[in-house]
């Protein structure tokens, strides 16, 4: 069964902001027990979109599990897809496959592979694992649906170590060029990447002002915290005239304190007691949130 | 082989400042050591390839022996056109090194298999095309591209392969090694199918057919020699390589026999079919299902041949 649904336009009461927080949390242990059964996976670019991706699934886009394809839903490019994981655990909780699928995660001719391709799994608009692709992609369904007078909204999901290629910038500027206010680029700003921080591997600062003079809408927003987010997206809605980047502040493998920070957990699998002590993390985070 | 490349490398560039290691975002735990103790032969380029390409040429042309180093196809496909104009046309001294070539990253998905790389590769004018196929011969192409100066493409493997050679093994760029004489039929094998080769050839001796196995860790220059002698001295040749059938090796030794005047011999091409290897696996799994596992080989053996 899939988990409820609070459709676009919604009012962000409380409990909502609370269930949508809780289940954030649950996902996470969705996907610590599939990284852990098969030891392979990125764990930390997966925990710092937890948020992100449950506040869109479960609310903000406009799509149909029942009908995938439907030519008028809400694009998601999952640009940063080494970290599918939980995507997946979202798309298979909104419905667009069983829930069974999840635990087959990477294994033999499973749906779900190490990077999200749509020719393998409902839901995945994008083939992502390559670094970089996303932006120009989505520029472009952007642009189609303009040209298609569609009121589709596309959002691209980006990590902060994949802007290190260039063809994100020049994503961004044909974006801009095109004034594509329907194309909404959340920036996953965990500070870290593969071989370190982005600080030490390559410098982003001052990543608000960058975006800014290539012409983008900059929102600022705490990335684990549902509220900004849900109001960041609504606030997006508003903009005309320009793309809208929500440049999401998270923490790479948010969740699970000896995780965080550390790129030693971009894809490297835990241990039987690191797993259980991740685990007893998870699950008192899931209890914070329920009461 | 990735830890016998670096190892090998971090050897020389203790001895010699002008090699500079330049990689992408990448190697988290394997150039650890050459990063904190030759701080100044290294540079993070982070998660772009042009970049990271760029920076070598640049580099290059400035003295430097350079090492570009990613994994799968990330040092290939974005970066092609620095490497064809910035590198090659320069005859700039950069190495580029592609960790886990073929379908190493298996269930990362075809995104994440180099299955062309060899083909596209051994197209530039300059390029040597160098595919190991053990740790020794990894450690010894190691040490040759450096002493070679021109651009080189290094395709390694990932982690764990068996080693096959003596450390004292001949080893020449352009120079097959004879892993196993034989005089009814040749395989020749590149980029870590050796190990198979070899164990098909083991099959086949019991059924009395006496294989002659070369290694050809370089595919480009070809060693041409070899792959003549085994067409006048066997009837049949069979390539094998983890990539597709176009362009590689096969394509390479299919190139060479048409325009050679030797007499017809037995010719097929062992490999990837021209097709995305779309199944999600492991790297022993897909090699079975495409036919680059010993049975595999071994069935396209005896049809063929008829055997
Ligand atoms: C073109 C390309 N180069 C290299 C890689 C290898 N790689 C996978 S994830 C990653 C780091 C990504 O960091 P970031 O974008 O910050 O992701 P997150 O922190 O959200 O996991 C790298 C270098 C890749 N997938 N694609
Ligand atoms: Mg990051």
């Amino acid at each position: 069964m899939a988990m409820r649904v609070y459709p676009y336009g919604t009012k962000h009461a409380p409990e909502m902001i609370a269930d949508l927080s809780r289940r954030a949390y649950e996902f996470r242990i969705q996907v610590l027990q599939m990284v852990y059964a098969h030891q392979t996976g990125h764990l930390g670019g997966a925990f710092s979109s937890a948020e992100i991706l449950t506040a869109l699934y479960f609310h903000h886009l406009r799509v149909n599990p029942a009908d995938p394809n439907w030519h008028d839903r809400d694009r998601l490019v999952f640009s940063k897809g080494h970290a599918c994981a939980m995507l997946y655990t979202c798309l298979a909780q909104r419905g667009f496959f069983p829930v069974e699928w999840l635990m087959t995660f990477r294994e033999l001719n499973s749906h779900l592979q190490g990077h999200p391709e749509r020719q393998k799994t409902p839901g995945i608009e994008v083939p992502a694992g390559p670094l970089g692709h996303g932006l120009a992609i989505g520029a472009g369904m952007a642009l189609a649906a303009r040209l298609a007078k569609s009121k589709r909204r596309v959002y691209a999901i980006l990590g902060d170590g994949e802007i290190n290629a260039g063809v994100i910038w020049e994503g961004a500027l044909v974006a801009a060029k095109f004034q594509l206010d329907n194309l909404k680029v959340i920036l996953d700003y965990n500070g870290v990447q593969q071989t370190g921080t982005t600080t030490k591997v390559m410098p982003t600062e001052p990543i608000a002002d960058k975006w800014r003079a290539f012409g983008w809408h900059v929102v600022e927003i705490h990335g684990h915290n549902v509220a900004e987010i849900l109001d960041a997206l609504d606030h997006a809605d508003e903009i005309h005239g320009k793309p809208v980047i929500i440049v999401a502040r998270t923490t790479k493998g948010k969740g699970v304190s000896f995780m965080e920070n550390d790129h030693y957990w971009h894809g490297s699998p835990p241990n039987e007691k690191q797993f259980q002590a991740a685990l007893g993390e998870l699950q008192e985070a899931v209890a914070r949130w329920q009461n | 082989m990735r830890t016998a490349f670096i190892e090998t490398l971090f050897e020389l560039a203790q001895r010699d400042e002008r090699i500079t290691l330049v990689v992408g975002d990448l190697g988290f735990g394997v150039v650890t050591r050459f990063m904190q103790e030759l701080p100044k032969q290294f540079v993070n380029a982070g998660v772009a390839e042009q970049n990271m390409t760029g920076l070598a040429a640049g580099m290059a042309l400035s003295g430097k022996i350079v090492f570009t180093y990613s994994i799968a196809n990330f040092p290939v496909l974005r970066c092609f056109e620095q490497i064809r104009n910035d590198i090659c046309y320069h005859n700039a001294d950069v190495k580029i090194v592609a960790v886990g070539g073929g379908m190493a990253y298996g269930s990362l998905g075809v995104t994440h298999h180099a299955t062309e790389d060899l083909a596209i590769m051994r197209a530039l004018p300059n390029m040597t095309v160098v595919a190991p196929n053990d740790p020794i011969e990894a450690r010894l192409a190691t040490r040759a591209v450096v002493a070679h100066a021109g651009p080189c493409y290094l395709r390694l493997g990932r982690a764990g392969e068996a080693i096959l050679h003596k450390p004292t093994v001949a080893f020449q760029l352009g120079k097959a090694i004879r892993a196993r004489e034989g005089s009814t039929l040749t395989l020749i094998a590149t980029g870590g199918l050796l190990q198979n080769a070899l164990q098909v050839a083991d099959i086949l001796a019991h059924k009395g057919i006496q294989a002659r196995v070369l290694s050809m860790h370089t595919v480009k220059p070809l060693d041409c020699a070899a792959v003549l002698a085994a067409a006048q001295e066997t009837s049949a040749i069979l390539t094998i390589e983890e990539h597709s059938v176009v362009g590689g090796l096969g394509g390479a030794v299919a190139e060479l026999l048409m325009e050679s005047d030797v007499p017809a011999v037995k010719f097929k091409r062992i490999g990837l079919k021209d097709a995305f290897s779309s199944t999600t696996g492991d790297q022993e799994y897909l090699r079975s299902v495409y036919g680059l596992d010993v049975a595999g080989i071994l069935r396209t053996i005896e049809e063929t041949l008829a055997i």
